[in-house]
């Protein structure tokens, strides 16, 4: 282990990835100080055991109804959460509830920041025309309300998690583009682009391989800040009956479905609601560390 | 890229007029964008609008004559044109549902979201703008992490659970706020025969009229809304107002204020605050627009009758035009909002204008 250290802190790397990997480590150290980034460090990894190891921790099933056991007060024996409207357990509904939500994030950060980087690269590498149509269309994007525009599409659409997560893909591109398209600004006529292009590289080798490596940092800064948001329209969406649909133990169609009770059996609505208000603070907890960390011009000093 | 080196007098002017231009030129080309997704995510939906208007037992001879009624025949530019030329005309088509203009129902539905969304506002830099300046004053300080903590409690907020869990708290158990509704179901009534109704916004009406009863229920009912949306833009203006004093804080004129024994209070709240206040006035228009569509979640819990739950109410019967007319006027709004605060931003910071 102190072996392994010594040769992640070593000064004078003397491979790429030991540089690499040292940078992590030095950058993880940095993390490790700001307490607040730690734990949400803690609840971004806690989430995704708990939706790998769903099907062990559940003790019940979660969409089994069982109507003998309805409304089970949290803290009983047997259902620390108590149970929903149908007697399902909702500790195990919370659990499996958590794959829906990881799987939403992920399929959205896996498109709308890619489709944001090509957009803004493309833009700001050739400038001109291109670049005022492709920030035009940004900006159209960009006046439309996010939430507004994703109902609207998911009218056309249909509801449903595909579609929810298209439509939450569609509003959240364009502030990746106006990062992407910052970031290739200043570097599009530096040294090093001119020396790859002299080489006789077209623009596409230049954009996929010289330029999108610069802007990643600040794009996955965004990223994890805006994975929060993510979940919180998705959960907005399943709340509204546009997104997961039942008997999907989606959190924010299971607050939904506790409204009725809300002043009878309280808790059916507050542990979905307070699952999705602990898991978006961890990740906002985690990227504001990491964007201090990342990003040393906005630390502060 | 040429510069002249006429400051005043025509040069002037000139480049004001072109400024000005330039604005209102993007000003359209976003608003004729958001025309044309609006005119094209309401083409491809699903339903037929013909169908929708006659029925499913139409003869073929009907449907044609109403595809002529609706110019639904004609080609997909020309069918864009005369949309353009109807919303700018005040034109939203028609609704499915309530056979009414939607441009009539929107003008019911927007003075309460404008209430809620300004009371908010209010409320948001009331408490975010002074919770931001302390916080940047002491860095660090248990005052600093609290303030960070609550702000980022407020972004990771599903305001819609807690709208719940404040109606179960305030309103079901402590009976401290009135419930859903603008008003309780009894002055509801009155609303209509005793009031008359300048603004559409309660709060205003009723003091209009001295129903000072009638203004403190209303009062009972929004001050849980609104709080709620408060806290969320106060979450957003007072880590804004953190960042800009911070920056503020750290240059020299600062120092030199300081230097020259300058009240500490002073040189916080007049000399910094004169020049962080440029970015957070687009700050605040920006949240100002981000509650006008964050009320969508809200205006559901709270039975609001609100342009979000129009929007909302509409979409799940598949009312078309009413989801489109609603989008679009909260679509303007944002666009106006914007370009508001750049206006504001350039009239308050000289090195703006350019």
């Amino acid at each position: 282990m102190t072996g392994v250290i010594t040769w992640l802190r070593d000064p004078n790397p003397t491979s790429r990835a030991q540089a690499r990997f040292g940078q992590t480590y030095m950058g993880f150290l940095r993390l490790r100080r700001n307490h607040l980034a730690m734990i949400g460090l803690t609840i971004s990894v806690v989430l995704v055991l708990m939706s790998i190891f769903a099907p062990a921790l559940a003790p019940y099933d979660p969409i089994a109804q069982n109507l003998s056991d309805r409304f089970i007060p949290p803290l009983s024996p047997g259902h620390w959460l108590g149970t929903d409207d149908f007697g399902r357990d909702i500790w195990s509904r919370i659990l499996y509830g958590s794959r829906i939500t990881l799987y939403i994030v992920l399929l959205v950060i896996l498109t709308a920041p890619v489709a944001g980087l090509i957009i803004g690269t493309v833009a700001g590498y050739f400038g001109g025309w291109t670049d005022r149509v492709l920030m035009r269309i940004t900006d159209i994007f960009l006046a439309f309300p996010k939430l507004i525009l994703a109902l609207a599409l998911v009218a056309v659409l249909g509801p449903g998690m595909v579609n929810a997560v298209l439509a939450i893909a569609l509003t959240s591109w364009p502030p990746y583009a106006r990062v992407a398209r910052a970031e290739t600004l200043t570097v599009r006529s530096s040294d090093y682009i001119a020396a790859v292009r002299l080489q006789g590289a077209g623009p596409v080798r230049i954009i996929f391989g010289h330029i999108m490596p610069m802007c990643l940092p600040s794009v996955i800064i965004r990223v994890t800040l805006d994975m929060a948001g993510v979940i919180l329209t998705a959960a907005g969406l399943g709340f509204l009956g546009l997104g997961v649909q039942p008997p999907l133990p989606e959190w924010g169609l299971m607050v939904s479905s506790g409204r009725k009770f809300l002043f009878e059996q309280w808790w059916v609505s507050t542990m979905p609601g307070l699952a999705i208000f602990i898991v978006s603070l961890g990740f906002n907890l985690l990227g504001d560390g990491l964007r201090d960390v990342l990003d040393p011009r906005s630390s502060g000093k | 890229m040429e510069q002249t080196d006429d400051i005043g007098g025509n040069g002037r002017i000139w480049s004001l007029l072109r400024e000005f231009g330039e604005a209102v030129a993007t000003l359209l080309v976003t608003f004729i964008g958001l025309l044309a997704v609006t005119f094209i995510i309401s083409r491809v939906v699903p339903i037929d609008p013909v169908t929708a208007l006659i029925g499913e037992r139409a003869t073929a001879q009907q449907i044609a004559t109403a595809r002529a009624e609706l110019h639904l025949d004609d080609p997909m530019i020309v069918q864009f044109g005369r949309y353009v030329w109807g919303v700018l005309h005040g034109d939203f088509g028609t609704s499915i549902k309530t056979g009414r203009p939607v441009i009539e129902e929107i003008a019911r539905f927007f003075p309460a979201t404008l209430e809620l969304s300004t009371l908010a506002t209010i409320l948001g830099v009331l408490i975010g703008v002074p919770a931001g300046v302390l916080a940047a004053t002491k860095p660090g300080s248990i005052a600093d992490q609290f303030v960070r903590l609550v702000g980022l409690m407020g972004y990771s907020m599903p305001v819609f659970w807690l709208g719940l869990i404040g109606l179960l708290v305030f309103y079901g158990t402590l009976g401290w706020v009135g419930g859903p509704g603008r008003l309780d179901a009894g002055y509801d009534m009155m609303m209509d025969f005793d009031v008359t109704q300048y603004t559409g916004m309660i709060l205003l009406d009723t003091a209009l009229n001295g129903r000072w009863d009638m203004f403190a229920n209303a009062l009972s009912h929004i001050i849980l809304p609104a709080g709620l949306l408060g806290y969320l833009s106060m979450a957003y203006i007072s880590r804004m107002t953190r960042s800009f004093m911070m920056n503020e804080l750290g240059q020299e004129y600062i120092t030199t204020a300081r230097v020259k024994g300058m009240p500490e209070r002073r040189v916080v709240w007049v000399h910094a605050m004169k020049n962080a206040l440029v970015p957070l006035i687009t700050v605040i228009a920006l949240s100002y627009a981000f509650l006008l569509e964050g009320a969508v979640l809200t205006e559901t819990i709270f039975s609001w009758p609100g342009l979000g739950r129009y929007i909302t109410d509409a979409l799940l019967v598949a009312d078309m035009p009413a989801v489109m007319g609603g989008t679009i006027v909260v679509g303007a709004v944002y666009i106006g909002l914007n370009l508001v605060s750049d206006l504001l931003y350039k009239l308050a910071d000289p090195r703006a204008r350019t």
